[in-house]
């Protein structure tokens, strides 16, 4: 079970909902990964269009928890006016600090990062922090009195997966709140290495939208942060330089 | 009456008092719209009382895709 602030979870897996082909393939994706937390961002309605279907109206409001992000915010302010607007809905349970501060490679400005975090606590937000692999800054923000911190495996949308997991296994290894390993995964291996690593739960959204079938995707996905999250419970066996027989050396009939 | 809404200038007839009345002007049919009225985040159930005037700045937001 995983414990987000006041809210638990079966599901390890956390599903953005941007950049899916169509809404019909976005809900059977979103069932087949299981999973029980939908991020989205907030943006402005264009007044000239009457009719805009909506994902949230595809889909059984009670049956997820919704985490909007401060996407577009560049500054604590900007990403705190995001928060309150989103919780102005009624419908949103936590929200993920999302500030970027490098329009090249979307990693999240730290400065800003810490400013918005603390303030949305101290109005009493569930707060999620997306944050580069820096261990500081995730002790930092764990001291502060976030809820869950969300380390980024890799630049946002680029499918690199998990580049420094020297960084990841130390903030896992350091944190007695959540680590919810987030941006940049691009397969299922990536997303059982972060389980395997000692993650508590994976944030992925361009993997699964963007592949060739977004529905067999999303459920590879749901197997890999199942099968990561069981293998780093049984153990993994140490490596070694040089081989080792796995079958008898005695009794070969030769 | 002139409203500044989402930056955009936007004339709407005198008979417009109130943000859901506003709403329904516009026909937007979103179940979650936000509104900020002059800088002011309301709540669902505070669009019906919320009176706006010539000159107000209006911010409609909804929720999109995103991860």
């Amino acid at each position: 079970m995983l414990r987000i602030g006041d809210y638990e979870f079966n599901s390890r897996l956390f599903l953005g909902t941007g950049k899916f082909p169509d809404f019909d393939i976005q809900r059977e994706a979103v069932i087949a990964s299981e999973t029980e937390v939908l991020t989205f961002a907030v943006r402005r309605m264009n007044i000239f269009e009457p009719s805009q279907p909506n994902f949230l109206e595809k889909i059984n409001l009670d049956q997820y928890k919704f985490l909007p992000n401060t996407a577009g915010a560049k500054t604590a302010r900007e990403a705190v006016r995001i928060a309150k607007l989103a919780e102005a809905s009624g419908i949103c349970h936590m929200v993920k600090v999302e500030i970027i501060g490098c329009d090249k490679t979307l990693l999240p400005d730290p400065v800003e990062t810490l400013k918005a975090s603390e303030e949305l606590l101290k109005e009493g937000f569930t707060v999620l922090t997306y944050t580069s692999d820096d261990v500081v800054l995730a002790r930092k923000l764990e001291e502060m009195g976030v809820h869950a911190i969300m380390p980024g495996a890799s630049p946002i949308g680029s499918g690199q997966g998990i580049i420094n997991p020297l960084n990841l296994s130390f903030i896992i290894e350091q944190a007695s709140i959540p680590v919810i390993v987030d941006a940049g995964i691009g397969s299922p291996k990536d997303a059982a290495y972060a389980m395997e690593l000692g993650a508590d739960a994976v944030l992925l959204n361009t993997a699964v939208a963007g592949a060739k079938d977004p529905v067999k995707m999303a459920k590879a996905m749901k197997l890999a942060v199942q099968a990561g999250e069981l293998a780093q419970k049984a153990g993994r066996i140490p490596m070694k330089r040089t081989a080792t027989a796995s079958s008898p050396l005695e009794g070969i009939s030769i | 009456m002139n409203l500044r809404i989402n930056d955009e200038l936007i004339h709407v007839p005198k008979s417009i008092k109130t943000i859901t009345d506003l709403i329904q002007h516009l026909a937007l049919s979103n179940p979650f719209i936000i509104v900020e009225h002059n800088s002011v985040i309301l709540k669902n159930d505070e669009h019906a009382q919320t009176t706006i005037n010539d000159g107000d700045k209006i911010e409609l937001v909804q929720f999109v895709g995103g991860g």
